[in-house]
């Protein structure tokens, strides 16, 4: 670990690992800052998080990055051009398409899909799990029952099957995706819940008189949230190879939009003479899934309550 | 004594877990000001005797008054979390392992819609002998003598009248046991507090208290003045042999303890 650093780094530094902070502000950043420090020490986490933050940029500037149209191609004269053309990095598909621009545009897709499952399912499996562990009785029953019938689908026939109902597209896609990937993190949620509701900690909150959703909200769910995060973090990989697949059976995003999966669909059909058209998405979706599974693991060392214990 | 209506008041209580009666029919009073002790075994039902009065042990029959007024089941209103406060015996456990101190004594605060929180928060910690500088930190970074004064600060930071301690130091070191006993004994003498403590330690106990209770199977088994103990002048054979093992287990730790350490 690098310890040079100029005068005003070194002050900054002391600052936030400061026995004694001084503010909120400053215990909690100092806080944040030594699980930076645990999560820095792991190499393969930060090319992980390294390959999620170039994902975000280029989906935020794909609009200057990409050389060409992801939709208008040059049917007469680009079709179906190799790696390494002129104007063309990646190649063109059959319908003389820039792959590259293609993937760039497909990064938004990708990147909203993975966002929006995380958004709706993570804050209602901690919700779900933390009230049934910590209510226990029949509200548990009631909630972990109905939790059960969705775990025992399989996920992407259930996703397949309501896609089927609502219709393709992207949105669709997502609402059936995080219908089917909240339970997991309900019983998890739970299973840390049962695990504290009899610390002394929150028996001691109790006898202060606070409420039930006071104790759940401010007191049981932040021992959920750190292995809560670990567990969406690794799920995503999941996440973007099912709208793929989705989007590769023809159920998620629809064409011409430049999503991944489709991408990979429309490129079967000449894979043995032209490989690159199907090549180059699987190569994307392979490393964001690599991406979000290191920073997962790296989160998974650094957020560890018995490593922050000590 | 009689004549005053006691603070707190237990008339045949029993709580039972599953059908394990972990309390039979205990009565007991306590006047206002009194330091009350219970000693036992483990699983003597002291600590569930806390426990109960505190709304956390699930009472079957009996009555209990905190000054004259009946608590009913396990639901205690605002009124009662601002009168009795408890100081658990495990203070790794017993605060919050991702809020910071300042959050710890700012919670009670907060419940009960108390202003000016900042102050009082400095108070506490500077009441418990610890400095400003600990405020904003988190329990991890604390001693487990340190804690125990957090648990103690957050205790007496709604400003109650009965303390209910459940083996404060048991989890101490011998040399930090002392400095929280004296910390208890002058918060007591500062604020006329009421306090039940719970111990094993008929030494901790014996210093401490006025009056004590010996609990066996649920049950008390005797009653009588902390200076009777040590005189000796006791009533019951269990009691007794309470004593003599306590007594026994000094000696032998004097004498070998060292080698299993």
């Amino acid at each position: 670990m690098s310890e040079a650093g100029i005068g005003s780094g070194q002050g900054t530094r002391a600052w936030l690992l400061s026995e004694y902070p001084a503010s909120r502000m400053q215990a909690r950043l100092g806080r944040a800052y030594a699980t930076w420090l645990r999560f820095a020490a792991n190499r393969l986490a930060v090319v992980g998080l390294a390959i999620l933050i170039a994902l975000v940029l280029v989906a935020t500037f794909a609009g200057v990055l990409a050389p060409h149209s992801p939709y208008a191609g040059d049917l007469a004269g680009a079709r179906l051009l190799p790696p390494l053309s002129p104007g063309h990095l990646l190649g063109t598909d059959d319908q003389g398409r820039d792959i590259l621009s293609r993937l760039i545009y497909g990064s938004r897709l990708t990147l909203a899909v993975v966002l929006m499952v995380a958004v709706l399912t993570a804050p209602v499996g901690l919700l779900v799990g933390t009230v049934a562990g910590y209510a226990g009785g029949i509200i548990d029953t009631a909630l972990m029952r109905v939790t059960d019938i969705f775990l025992a689908f399989p996920k992407l026939v259930l996703a397949l099957a309501l896609v089927a109902a609502l219709g393709p597209g992207i949105e669709n896609a997502v609402i059936a995706i995080a219908i089917t990937s909240w339970p997991p993190y309900a019983r998890m949620a739970r299973a840390e819940t049962l695990a504290v509701r009899h610390a002394d900690y929150i028996d001691a909150i109790r006898l202060m008189g606070a409420s039930p959703l006071r104790i759940v909200l401010r007191h049981v769910m932040p021992m959920c949230l750190s292995s809560l995060i670990v567990r969406v973090t690794l799920d995503m990989a999941g996440i973007i190879l099912i709208a793929a697949g989705l989007g590769f059976l023809g159920l998620g995003a629809q064409p011409p939009a430049p999503e991944w999966g489709a991408m990979i669909a429309s490129g079967r059909r000449f894979i043995l003479d032209q490989w690159w058209v199907a090549t180059m998405p699987g190569m994307a979706i392979l490393i964001v899934s690599l991406g979000f599974n290191l920073v997962g693991d790296g989160l998974r060392d650094a957020l560890d309550p018995r490593e922050a214990e000590r | 004594m009689t004549d005053a209506v006691p603070a707190l008041s237990l008339a045949g209580v029993n709580v039972a877990y599953d059908g394990y009666r972990a309390l039979a029919d205990v009565s007991l009073n306590v006047a206002a000001g009194e330091a009350f002790g219970l000693v036992g075994e483990s699983g003597s039902g002291k600590s569930t005797l806390l426990r109960a009065i505190a709304g956390l042990a699930p009472v079957t029959a009996g009555t209990l008054r905190v000054e004259g007024e009946t608590l009913t089941g396990q639901r205690r209103g605002r009124a009662f979390h601002a009168r009795v406060q408890m100081v658990f015996q495990d203070p790794y456990g017993s605060l919050h392992p991702r809020h910071t101190i300042d959050r710890q004594l700012l919670e009670p605060l907060a419940i009960h819609g108390v202003d000016a929180t900042s102050p009082r928060i400095l108070r506490a910690l500077d009441e418990v002998g610890l400095g400003a500088g600990f405020r904003f930190r988190y329990p991890h970074q604390l001693s487990g003598g340190q804690r125990q004064r957090v648990a103690i600060a957050r205790a007496l930071i709604l400003e109650p009248a009965i303390l209910l301690l459940d083996e404060p130091t048991s989890a101490l070191d011998a040399s930090v046991q002392a400095e929280v006993l004296n910390l208890l004994e002058q918060v007591r003498a500062e604020r006329g507090l009421t306090y039940v403590l719970v111990s094993h330690d008929l030494g901790v106990v014996t210093h401490m208290c006025d009056r004590l209770a010996v609990m066996h199977g649920g049950r008390i088994v005797e009653e009588l003045p902390a200076d009777d103990l040590v005189a000796g002048r006791i009533g019951t054979d269990y009691t007794r042999k309470l004593m003599v093992a306590s007594a026994g287990f000094r000696r032998g730790s004097d004498g070998h303890g060292h080698a299993d350490e």
